[in-house]
């Protein structure tokens, strides 16, 4: 057991609109964290926090510290670039680069960090789209374009983009939520299979899916953590009756 | 009774949208009719002879193509890094009180009249051309032929960048729409990786909206080529084919408002609306070429648009 990313007093806004209040939770190392919680509760909003994504958004602005292995990402001085290179993400519709093909799409962050030596680029690509489940479908057809994929395809291109720049973390917000059920189906084995290497952390509007796949759930609710745990503890002996509401279905 | 109302409405719009259609047929209609002593008589040679000389009744229109082909591409050199560069200012990197103000500021170049920027080209450029860049541009970069001879500040160089200015506002507008209508999840996708600003521009923006940007360049082009005023009072006039930019020459379209009023000999007459004949299938297809890429790309991003 080690903690990976340490969240403390994490707030943010859009403009005025305070959207996450006072979180604080630990996320383990080598684990998946699922965040639930009902629409517009800031899932989004909290995973964007991890990587720096948020302050991106024209006025949104971020309160509070998250500690990855011991350092601080808000700490002043610390390069976002930087962050996003050690924290990946994939969103909640798959978002290929539509003039790049299969293999750039993958090539593309490598390119950016530039490679290290005695590396190669073929390589990275191949291992990455391994590890997405994804090569055996797309080996043939590397220089095709990558929005000729399929959308469940094109999600897994987006998670092999993710693995090829080697981060220590893997965030992805509502993966599935466009894809049909084989797909979901594939894209959770995966989840399952890169935790061995990756600290996961994915946001999920499927109850389902969180109990499927996850070690904790973390439940937002209105900007607020309610409850946190270990998924089996959150599902089955919910210690806050909103909790409980919603895992049952009785809103959201 | 609302309905008789409707129905007459309905008339009259289609009435003005076929008389857009019937005006065109009219004018190809009079450029053939108009140009067909030229053809006949210089048949091919009208397209490739280099003397354009109504004195002696001599008509090869290749300087005067050569001239608007040269004078465009020379403002296509210079207008598009620069129209590029403010439209990735507006677009991706302005603070938000700067973008309305700036964006202003370069739909005003495009509302000055051609023969302001013409005035201006020949008190304020072609001086400065003659007395500091082109002695400059012989010095340092002599050894090509584009930089080579006297510096007389009016000629092609001048002309290209008059018409550079002019075409800035298009291709700066354009662009910009371009790349504010590129998703957002398309930059979010690469600042995940870990991308500086610069890199997904560079890497996500501007791959995404090329097709729409060249179609803005060509926009560009189609006015750079058509536009006859500002460049009628900068370029010299001389029809000649020189592979130096300091040299005078000649464009279709200022040969034609140069010359339309001198003698009315039927075939210099009938060579002038032959060479405006010329004009009008070079920058009619530029413009359809054009219409189709951004065409193409708002069709692209209806569907893929987040
Ligand atoms: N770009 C944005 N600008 C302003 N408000 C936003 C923006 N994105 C999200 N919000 C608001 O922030 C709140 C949390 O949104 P989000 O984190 O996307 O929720 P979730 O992912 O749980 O559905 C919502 O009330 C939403 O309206
Ligand atoms: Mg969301």
């Amino acid at each position: 057991m080690s903690v990976k990313i340490k969240v403390e007093n994490l707030n943010a806004w859009y403009g005025r609109n305070q959207v996450l209040k006072d979180i604080n939770l630990e996320i383990e190392a080598n684990k998946v964290t699922a965040i639930i919680g009902p629409s517009g509760c800031g899932k989004s909003t909290f995973i964007r926090c991890l990587n720096r994504l948020h302050e991106v958004v024209p006025g949104a602005r971020v309160r509070g510290h998250v500690w990855v292995d011991g350092q601080d990402l808000y700490a002043p001085g610390v390069d976002p670039t930087e962050v996003r290179h050690r924290i990946g993400m994939v969103f909640q519709k798959p978002n290929p680069f539509p003039t790049m093909s299969i293999f750039e799409n993958v090539a593309v962050g490598v390119r950016i960090h530039g490679l290290k030596p005695g590396v190669k680029l073929e390589e990275i690509v191949e291992r990455s789209l391994r590890m997405a489940a994804l090569w055996e479908e797309v080996s043939d057809r590397l220089y095709t374009s990558g929005v000729s994929l399929s959308g469940g395809q094109q999600q897994r291109l987006c998670i092999a983009r993710a693995l090829a720049v080697e981060p220590e973390v893997l965030l992805l917000d509502e993966p599935c939520a466009s894809l049909d059920p084989i797909s979901t189906l594939k894209i959770e084995d995966l989840l399952v299979e890169l935790k061995k290497n990756y600290t996961i952390v994915i946001v999920t509007h499927n109850m389902q899916q969180a109990a499927r796949v996850s070690d904790y759930t973390a439940f937002l609710l209105d900007g607020e953590l309610v409850e946190y745990g270990p998924t089996p503890e959150i599902f089955t002996r919910p210690r806050d009756k909103r909790t409980e509401d919603y895992i049952t279905g009785r809103f959201g | 009774m609302n309905k008789g109302r409707d129905t007459f409405f309905l008339q009259i719009t289609r009435l003005a949208a076929l008389s857009i259609v019937f005006i065109i047929i009219v004018m190809a209609h009079e450029l053939f009719r108009g140009s067909e002593l030229a053809f006949s008589r210089f048949g091919l040679g009208f397209l490739t002879g280099s003397e354009w000389d109504p004195v002696h009744g001599k008509f090869g229109s290749w300087p005067l193509i050569y001239g608007t082909l040269v004078s465009s591409l020379v403002a296509l050199a210079l207008a598009v890094p620069l129209s590029l560069g403010v439209a990735i200012f507006l677009a991706e990197l302005a603070p938000p009180w700067l973008r309305e103000p700036l964006s202003f500021l370069v739909e005003l170049l495009a509302a000055i009249p051609s023969v302001v920027y013409g005035l201006w080209g020949l008190f304020v450029l072609v001086p400065w051309l003659r007395d500091v860049v082109q002695p400059l541009l012989g010095k340092t970069l002599g050894f090509l032929p584009l930089f080579q001879g006297p510096p007389l500040g009016v000629g092609m160089l001048a002309a290209g960048m008059v018409l550079a200015i002019m075409i800035l506002p298009i291709i700066t507008a354009v662009s910009r729409e371009v790349l504010l209508a590129v998703p957002q999840s398309q930059r979010e996708a690469m600042l995940a990786l870990g991308a500086t600003r610069w890199e997904t521009i560079r890497r996500a923006v501007l791959p995404y909206g090329r097709s729409g940007i060249i179609g803005a360049i060509i926009l560009g082009l189609g006015r750079a080529l058509g536009e006859t005023m500002a460049v009628t009072m900068v370029i010299g006039n001389r029809p000649q084919v020189s592979a130096s930019l300091f040299d005078l020459g000649q464009t279709i379209a200022s040969v034609i408002a140069n010359e339309f009023s001198e003698g009315f000999d039927e075939l210099h007459l009938s060579a002038l609306i032959a060479s405006a004949l010329l004009l009008f299938i070079i920058t009619f297809s530029v413009n359809i070429i054009a219409r189709l890429l951004v065409w193409k790309v708002s069709i692209s991003q209806g569907v893929s648009r987040d």
